[in-house]
């Protein structure tokens, strides 16, 4: 069956924890259906694969005309910024997360590597932000230019998220 | 509907090709399963993990997430991944006689 995907490459772009999990879910369910899978990071989703970042990767509440409060009303800008709005709705959603057997964001980078799935940083970005490779979790096999990117993505389904 | 005959028995399949009545399972029943799957011999550390999705989908009514079974069953993901390529849940799943997991993770 030529038909189905053998290999996506997705690109996580967004460093807010509802910017990181979906590139995270559709990798981990990539390699679960038997698919190849490599993970790009660049700009601020760079902060999912940095040592002291990626435990404490928030919720934005700012910003996001979908976001609504517990009980379903819209929730006004103005409150989506009162200090500690972010970190309240971080919490809720990492609890929502771990009912559903969803990972913490480095155990979830674990997993997808000892699944045999692919992690790379995006070099123009790693520049940009003056960081090395000490700077990531040990998961990250390697800082790669675009072109490379496109190299190793041969064959691969793209996905930008 | 879909059938497939194995050690002398024709057995019911659902959509997925999974075995469609949880009793019609037994251990030869999975070795012929694993198999169609390409895993010549179930060893056991396959068994670890056959039996560990039986007991918490006897539970729970779903087949474990990959999350849970590297937590609970004494095998990680790593090994997981070696046991049932290409698709350690789904795989073993369907070795376990079980529907495919509905689940994300």
């Amino acid at each position: 069956m030529s038909d189905q995907i053998e290999k996506v490459s997705i690109v996580v772009s967004k460093g807010s924890l509802e910017g990181v999990y979906p590139g995270l879910i559709m990798a981990n369910g990539a390699r679960m259906e038997g698919i190849e899978a490599t993970l790009f990071f660049t700009f601020f989703g760079l902060d999912a694969i940095i040592n002291n970042r990626m435990d404490n990767l928030g919720v934005a509440t700012v910003g996001n005309p979908a976001m609504r409060m517990p009980g379903g009303l819209k929730m006004p800008t103005f409150l989506g910024a009162i200090p500690g709005m972010s970190k309240f709705a971080t919490v809720m959603m990492n609890k929502e997360m771990e009912n559903l057997d969803i990972p913490p964001v480095r155990e979830f980078i674990e997993m997808i590597k000892d699944a045999g799935g692919e992690l790379y940083a995006c070099k123009a970005t790693v520049d940009m932000f003056h960081l090395t490779k000490n700077d990531f979790c040990p998961q990250v096999d390697e800082i790669i230019s675009v072109g490379q990117f496109y190299e190793k993505s041969a064959g691969a389904q793209i996905i930008f998220t | 509907m879909e059938t497939v005959e194995v050690v002398g028995k024709k057995l019911e399949l659902d959509a997925d090709g999974n075995l469609k009545n949880l009793n019609d399972w037994d251990k030869e029943v999975a070795q012929e399963f694993a198999k169609l799957e390409g895993i010549e011999e179930l060893t056991d550390r396959h068994w670890i993990v056959i039996e560990f999705m039986r007991k918490a989908f006897q539970e729970k009514g779903d087949a474990p997430s990959i999350r849970k079974l590297t937590k609970e069953s004494g095998v990680d993901t790593k090994e997981l991944y070696a046991l049932f390529p290409k698709g350690p849940a789904k795989k073993a799943a369907k070795i376990a006689g079980l529907p495919k997991p509905k689940g994300c993770i």
